[in-house]
């Protein structure tokens, strides 16, 4: 059964054809990448998806339900969570109050008015909020501030916000961009943990190590189309990708 | 980076220690000459103004340039209901807070479309346009340049008639604010203030101050977290504002006129000093500003040249008459100099205010102690 399901997207920015057609399902529990050189509409794909930009016309639907036009925390309280290329965090807060905020989001909707109960006695959240930094490996640390920390452990702070909202369909752009060779290890362990674990993704990657390891099947982006669409092994092989993607070299 | 951690027992510690130092203000003010009633009301009025400021601006990081005009209209809307209905100040103060909120409400509507510089620039330009409406067009409710005043003539729908020349003093069920020699006046905006500040200190615990910190932080988080950012802001902004109709309604409470000059953009320039000297997105912090800056204002600006001529009496006479014209340029009416040297050199030294001196020094002892 496909979760998001992207048909006959266009999106042009002046006389730039970002997106030009594109079709896309995402399968229900499948790790799916979505690869291509710069300028293929990777990310304008990704932000048409979360609300940041409308599609000029096609459809995008969740779970049945059309997205287009929703706004950025409207998709995410339909169950999408995302991580960014670099780690979106609140800085200036402890991990506990990071993990606070998602659980809350999650637990209260998009508004709520809470503003005479502790958080730090609200058992229930602060046992959940345990639970997924005990998941990510980073129980131990909740009272130390999460802007000084390395861009490994930021990125494992991310996703432990993004799991905490029990998502249905988790997008990841670029997930180990910038990193240290023992963090992007780490970060894959980490996915392919969350993979295991039966979470639907979306990743749009650069690293044809990360791509590889992970994906279930893979989309080739290049000029706004979808080009080929299939498992990591056909696309290793496929001459088309080659030309467009790889410049015909060896993988 | 260390943080500290908060528990129910430190907050309640802390609350004690504020009230304690807010109902000893009589005493321990004392020694520096400002333990007089009408100083200390004007402590606890602005310190309620900054605490209530700092909510918006400490810890939603949206800097409002307007926030006097929530005095002028819990003022005024204070004065109004001593003059039509009762000089007691409850019911009041309530329609001044009340009053002020709707007005935030309208005021943050318009300015939270925007966000950073944009939304200052907003919030001055509504505020000096309350400024001047209440100087031109709604004279006939602020009465301009003269100032709303009670008089005894007033139609009180619920309080006895006055006689005839008989002056109208404000009161709280009969205990009248000049009472105890203006006492009465400084424990109720006391009381007020230590209340204001146990509501501040609840907001940053709960989840809803959170979310404030959260918006500060990372915006793009926020929406992307699933959170509508616009209601949330606009929540802290009327909140703030609340605060700041509650101390004009105080203003007015204490001394029962109202004037259009507490609406002034400097009167919301003063607010945000107030909050940085005494340390950004802390509880106790933008009161202790509060006072340094009243502080300043009423001690500095009464030291003359005289005076200063007097204090450096044991010097040589050639040194005082070389010190004293150079000195006077900080005191008296130039106590405006003084207070900007300090801004500067605690925004240098200290950005985290009064507040991070304290920190550091605390830091120091308890690793002394350690070695």
């Amino acid at each position: 059964m496909s979760v998001l399901e992207i048909s006959g997207v266009n999106k042009t920015f002046g006389g730039l054809r970002a997106l030009d057609d594109v079709n896309l399902k995402i399968e229900e529990k499948t790790v799916h990448a979505v690869i291509g050189p710069n300028g293929a509409g990777k990310s304008t794909l990704l932000n048409a998806v979360i609300g940041k930009l409308i599609p000029d016309n096609g459809t995008i639907s969740f779970s049945g339900n059309s997205m287009i036009g929703l706004k950025p925390h409207k998709i995410n309280q339909l169950g999408i969570s995302r991580v960014f290329q670099t780690p979106e965090i609140f800085a200036d807060l402890t991990i506990m109050e990071n993990m606070m905020i998602p659980l809350l989001a999650h637990r209260d909707g998009e508004f709520k008015l809470n503003a005479w109960k502790r958080s730090d006695q609200d058992a229930d959240l602060q046992e959940k909020a345990a639970k997924y930094l005990e998941y990510v490996n980073m129980l131990g640390k909740s009272d130390s501030h999460a802007g000084s920390m390395s861009r490994g452990d930021k990125r494992r702070l991310e996703l432990a916000m993004c799991l905490s909202q029990e998502p249905k369909l988790l997008l990841l752009d670029e997930p180990t961009a910038g990193m240290a060779r023992a963090d992007t290890n780490n970060t894959i362990d980490l996915l392919k943990k969350i993979k295991a674990d039966g979470m639907t993704m979306v990743i749009i990657e650069h690293d044809m190590h990360v791509v590889f390891s992970l994906a279930d099947k893979v989309s080739v982006m290049a000029a706004g189309h979808v080009i080929v669409e299939g498992s990591p092994d056909e696309i290793k092989v496929n001459p088309k990708v080659r030309e467009a993607y790889l410049g015909g070299a060896e993988v | 980076m260390h943080i500290d951690k908060f528990t129910p027992k430190s907050d309640m510690m802390m609350l004690l220690g504020f009230a304690a130092a807010v109902l000893l203000m009589p005493l321990w003010l004392q020694p520096f000459g400002a333990a007089y009633p009408d100083l200390m009301q004007r402590f606890a009025i602005f310190g309620l103004f900054a605490i209530g400021f700092n909510i918006l601006f400490g810890q939603t990081g949206y800097l409002s340039f307007g926030h006097a005009a929530f005095i002028g209209v819990g003022s005024y809307t204070t004065v109004w209901i001593f003059k039509l209905f009762t000089l007691n100040i409850l019911p009041a103060m309530v329609a001044g807070v009340l009053m002020s909120g709707i007005f935030a409400l309208i005021i943050g509507f318009i300015c939270l479309r925007r966000t950073g510089i944009y939304f200052s620039i907003l919030t001055l330009a509504l505020a000096q346009m309350s400024y001047n409406l209440a100087y031109s067009v709604l004279t006939p409710i602020t009465m301009g340049e003269t100032g709303l005043q009670v008089e005894a003539a007033d139609p009180r729908a619920w309080d006895a008639p006055l006689a005839e020349g008989a002056v109208p003093r404000t009161n709280l069920f009969g205990i009248e604010m000049t009472d105890f020699g203006g006492l009465a006046g400084f424990y109720i905006c006391a009381v007020i203030l230590i209340v204001g500040f146990y509501i501040a200190l609840r907001i940053t615990r709960s989840p809803f101050g959170s979310m404030l910190r959260g918006l500060k932080t990372n915006q793009n988080r926020m929406s992307y977290t699933g959170l509508n950012t616009r209601p949330y802001a606009l929540a802290a902004f009327v909140i703030s504002g609340m605060y700041a109709g509650l101390a004009g309604s105080l203003m007015a409470a204490m001394d029962p006129l109202a004037g259009a000059e507490r609406m002034q953009w400097t009167a919301s320039g003063e607010v945000v000093l107030m909050t940085i000297l005494g340390g950004v997105g802390t509880l106790i912090g933008p009161f202790l500003g509060a006072v340094a800056i009243k502080y300043f204002e009423n001690i500095f600006s009464a030291i003359d040249g005289a005076v200063l001529t007097s204090a450096l009496d044991f010097l040589p006479d050639f040194l005082v008459s070389g010190i004293v014209p150079v000195l006077s340029l900080f005191v008296g009416k130039g106590w405006h100099l003084t207070l900007g040297l300090i801004f500067m050199l605690v925004v240098i030294f200290l950005p985290g205010g009064i507040m991070e001196g304290y920190r550091r020094i605390k830091a120091r002892f308890s690793k002394s102690g350690q070695e």
